[in-house]
């Protein structure tokens, strides 16, 4: 038995058929979701998927947190359902108010596309626990929007419970607070980070590094309880 | 309050005298003249409108056919060509019954008006060329010119263009996998903005341009019209930019990257469903392009009430609609028991479709407005028949002066020192210098398919996961070169971009090209221009490379100075299996540095000259193509036999250039021996073409030299991988930090 995980597609995704791919690789079952459509197709887990949403038009992940699906998922992921948002995943996560904080543009005000280093500061939610906790690893990043801001309250509460999930190493690639790159809510089913995942998931294609697959692998492990 | 009367094609037979503002669209004298005999009357205002844009130099080729003709006339056989030049894009067999559609085009002017929106809308038009023929877009290159690095006006058009560039394609979900950044003086008021892109399908979803089936329905899809860019085809591209004319800015079409991304999809879904008789973009001249062509392609004529398109702007008149450059626009011939499910597919994607008219079975295009008809032609006349000009050309005056003032007589560094001091500045000048800082603003890595991408000698995309089947392609053309020798310029890009192809594994298949020249009008322009084609033409035959399509570029040119002749050449390889692909970087210490090919004494417009002299004058490297094809075959059964670890072509900066990007991508140092034969200027600088330097592991030394032997390639051991230094023995040292901090600051310093 393998487990079914629902990536979205909201007009403008662009990473859902690599996602799609990731999780396969993974060995589960990826499951396609349309934004129109309510209905989850009795996904065990979903993924919001990075790309330009709506054109990240107004503000990114903005528009797409009120589409038809992300009712769903909102009612959900509040149940426990696990949610994984990357890039503008995570940022429809923040607007959705299913993680805290916001993401605004670059603090150089460019794009930027590079494999960066993060350092895995929590590997107990449900999509890092085939890692340890401190494991250094190499996920490509890429965005316009990337810059996490929280007020120091929430910040401190964020680290305080452990909820930061990742943290940039080396370089901080637009102006992060605390070098933050992912958090997770307090239960530990949601996880939002900036850094691509899928983009790192077989050794010949993009950097060229596997350090993304441990986020599949982790959710398959729960969901199947292997 | 009265009414102009509607311009219909009755009352302009009725109104033989009225004036229309034929030079102000663009058109000469003779031009007009020829229209209203091909009509037998004054044209109405929306048929001179479509005839001015259609004709104009970037629509028609007016100047430029009679010399394009040879890519056809001297095409090599080739099995792999399944649509040539003529179509959106050409089509290349790759195997496993997947077909590649490439295609390179030029957004220069636009892109000096308004860069973010120039580029920007460059990017757009190539991706819908793609989609036209029923490919799904999977990468993108773009290959740029600048001005001066250090002049002001650089680093407004520069950041414009690559924040352009970055906010289409990123926003379209396509990997920017290639292309150039040059600098030079001659690009100052005209910056070369050339976007290529590539699409993947199956043999059976190729899909052609035209109207076919009377009774079919045209329906318009994608954004609403508005009065953005209109006269951009005539008016901008046409025409040079003078100081004394207004602002046109206007004329900038403004570019919308998520409509794109929806038109992308539903078109898509739409060729999955076979939906779709006949297809096109509608890119430059809008709707006259789009409805003339399809219907002079296919085999009846159409009928089109202009009416039904959906405006942005209501005030807009019919003129206005029909040359709008409005972005993210397509328009496709369908049959009529299938509008239904295709307005369906269009409404689950949000984009707004609308049926504008159907085929007949006549052979005339008509256009109504209110009721009335506004156009009534043959659109073989406006889309295909439009003027052709025999332009003088000449071989300018000062070419052999040019020629005479030989580069190779140039002082040369005496020392090791100054060589040392020669070699950083060489890897920290703005041509030589990473681009990172560029190409760091494009995702590279979107659609998980990406196996090489910039700074690689080509980029390469993985087209089947299960096989590995993958494709790669390179982009290539050096100015300097050219203005030396346009023929051999254009051979050298020919040369250097099917090297590039097959450094990392890859058999080189066809060529695009884009043609970027000064002004058609004058002689000295025109013959730079005949001169690249003869040379580019004979350079595919000689290759087996046939081109499969591309773009012309002219009036590159402000007052007097025209731009260096600038051939940029794509060529696209296939590679059965990319995990056998060879990268640039150095692997692994102690492996063997090998130079492939003859080193000879060419500094004409090399990137030596240039920095160290501001010098530009001589002959360019010679090109010998039967080396070129030997050395492909070389590097790739190397590396599909696993005898390399990786490879770089030498091209602009020679020798050392090559190896210092091999280490900093790397990380790791190499010392290398000047071989017997040659000094050790020479040897680090020289640019003779048919060149590269491969690592090999020792234990395929012999293997590979036994390989080069039999086949008659020279081979000369130049060193070996090893430590944090590039060290040339006897002569000078220097650590990677160095030459990190000198080739990685440049260009940030410059424009950050």
């Amino acid at each position: 038995m393998t487990a079914r995980i629902g990536v979205v597609t909201f007009p403008g995704s662009l990473d859902d058929r690599d996602t799609q791919r990731a999780i396969r690789l993974a060995g589960a079952e990826p499951v396609a979701l349309w934004h129109k459509d309510k209905d989850l197709r009795q996904v065990d887990a979903v993924v919001l998927p990075g790309g330009f949403s709506y054109g990240d038009y107004l503000r990114a992940g903005a528009i797409s947190r009120f589409s038809p699906v992300m009712e769903t998922v909102i009612e959900q992921a509040k149940a426990g359902l696990p949610v994984l948002g990357i890039c503008n995943g995570f940022q429809v996560l923040t607007e959705a108010h299913l993680l805290p904080g916001a993401m605004l543009g670059n603090d150089h005000l460019h794009f930027i596309c590079r494999d960066q280093k993060l350092r895995v500061e929590n590997a107990r939610t449900a999509w890092t626990s085939d890692y340890e906790a401190g494991q250094e690893i190499h996920i490509p990043l890429k965005n316009m929007d990337g810059r996490y801001v929280a007020d120091a309250y929430t910040l401190d509460k964020l680290e305080a419970e452990g909820r930061v999930v990742f943290r940039y190493l080396d370089l901080n690639p637009n102006g992060s607070l605390r070098d933050i790159a992912g958090i997770t809510n307090e239960a530990g089913n949601i996880v939002g980070l900036m850094p691509h995942p899928e983009h790192a998931v077989e050794p010949l294609i993009g950097t060229g590094r596997t350090d993304g697959l441990p986020f599949f692998t982790s959710i398959l492990k729960k969901l199947v309880g292997a | 309050m009265s009414r102009t009367p509607l311009d219909t094609v009755e009352h302009a037979a009725e109104t033989p005298d009225v004036e229309l503002p034929w030079a102000e669209l663009g058109l000469k004298k003779d031009e007009y003249e020829r229209i209203v005999e091909i009509l037998g009357r004054r044209p109405t205002g929306a048929e001179l409108a479509m005839y001015s844009v259609m004709w104009s130099e970037h629509c028609s080729y007016k100047s430029s056919k009679v010399h394009l003709r040879q890519f056809g006339e001297k095409a090599p056989e080739s099995d792999a060509l399944l649509v040539g030049i003529g179509e959106n894009a050409g089509v290349v067999d790759v195997g496993q019954g997947y077909a590649v559609t490439f295609k390179v085009e030029s957004h220069n002017h636009p892109s000096y008006v308004e860069p973010y929106q120039g580029a920007a809308t460059g990017v757009g038009g190539i991706v819908r060329d793609i989609i036209a023929m029923g490919a799904r877009p999977v990468a993108v290159v773009d290959p740029l010119r600048f001005g001066a690095a250090d002049h002001p006006d650089t680093k407004r058009v520069l950041p414009g263009v690559v924040a352009g560039i970055g906010g289409y394609g990123n926003c379209l979900g396509l990997p920017n996998i290639g292309g150039e950044v040059v600098f030079d003086a001659c690009y100052q008021g005209n910056p070369l903005v050339n976007a290529g892109a590539i699409g993947v399908m199956r043999h059976e979803d190729i899909h052609l341009a035209k109207a076919s089936g009377a009774g079919n329905k045209v329906i318009l899809y994608g954004a609403r019209t508005g009065g953005d860019g209109i006269g951009g085809a005539s008016i901008l591209a046409s025409e040079t930019f003078d100081d004394a004319k207004p602002s046109k800015r206007p004329a900038v079409q403004v570019g919308d990257p998520f409509q794109e991304k929806l038109l992308i999809e539903c078109t898509l879904e739409a060729f999955r469903e076979k939906l779709v008789v006949g297809i096109q973009d509608l890119g430059a001249a809008g709707l006259s392009c789009a409805t003339s062509e399809l219907a002079s392609n296919g085999s009846g004529g159409m009928r089109v009430t202009l009416d039904d398109v959906p405006l942005r702007d209501s005030t807009l008149s019919p003129e206005e609609i029909l040359m709008s450059e409005s972005q993210e626009r397509m328009c496709a011939v369908v049959e009529p028991a299938k509008v239904d499910r295709f307005l369906e597919i269009c409404a689950k994607w949000d984009v707004i479709a609308t049926v504008i008219g159907e085929v007949t079975d006549g052979d005339r295009l008509e256009i109504y407005w209110h009721g009335g008809k506004i156009v009534d032609v043959d659109p073989r006349t406006v889309a295909h028949e439009g003027p052709v000009y025999e332009r003088p050309y000449a071989r300018p005056h000062w070419q052999d002066a040019l020629q005479a003032d030989d580069a190779n007589k140039l002082p040369r560094p005496a020392t090791g020192a100054e060589l040392r001091e020669q070699v950083l500045r060489l890897v920290a000048s703005p041509n030589q210098a990473s681009k990172s800082w560029i190409t760091s603003q494009y995702d590279h890595f979107v659609q998980g398919n990406t196996v090489l991408a910039q700074p690689e000698d080509s980029g390469m995309i993985r087209i089947d996961e299960s096989s590995g089947l993958g494709v790669a392609i390179a982009t290539d053309g050096n100015g300097r070169y050219a203005k030396l020798d346009p023929y051999t310029g254009a051979q050298l890009a020919l040369a250097e971009a099917y090297r590039n192809v097959a450094t990392t594994g890859a058999k080189p298949l066809a060529v695009s090209d884009c043609l970027n020249f000064g002004s058609p009008e004058d002689p000295a322009v025109m013959w730079q221009f005949a001169e690249a084609i003869r040379g580019l033409a004979d350079g595919c035959r000689q290759l087996g490379t046939p081109v499969t399509g591309g773009n012309v570029s002219l009036y590159n040119q402000t007052g007097e100075a025209a731009i260096h002749p600038t051939p940029v050449v794509a060529v696209l390889g296939v590679i059965d299996d990319v995990a056998r692909r060879t990268p640039v970087a150095f692997q692994e210490e102690g492996q063997l540095l090998y130079l492939l090919g003859d080193t000879h004494e060419e500094f004409g417009g090399s990137a030596w000259s240039q920095v160290v002299h501001d010098h530009l004058g001589g002959l360019p490297p010679r090109v010998d193509l039967e080396r070129e094809r030997l050395l492909a075959e070389i590097l790739i059964s190397a590396s599909r036999d696993g005898m390399i670890d990786s490879a770089h072509d030498l091209s602009d900066g020679g020798l050392v250039q090559a190896v210092v990007e091999s280490a900093l991508l790397g990380g790791k140092g190499a010392r290398l021996v000047v071989p017997d034969g040659l000094d050790a200027f020479t040897f680090l600088f020289s640019e003779s073409a048919g060149r590269a330097i491969v690592a090999v592991p020792r234990s395929e030394e012999i293997r590979f030299n036994d390989m080069c032997g039999a086949r008659g390639l020279p081979v000369t051991r130049v060193g070996v991988v090893d430590g944090d230094t590039v060290e040339v023995q006897g002569e000078f040292e220097l650590s990677l930090a160095e030459l990190r901090t000198a080739h990685e600051g440049t260009i940030p310093a410059l424009l950050a």
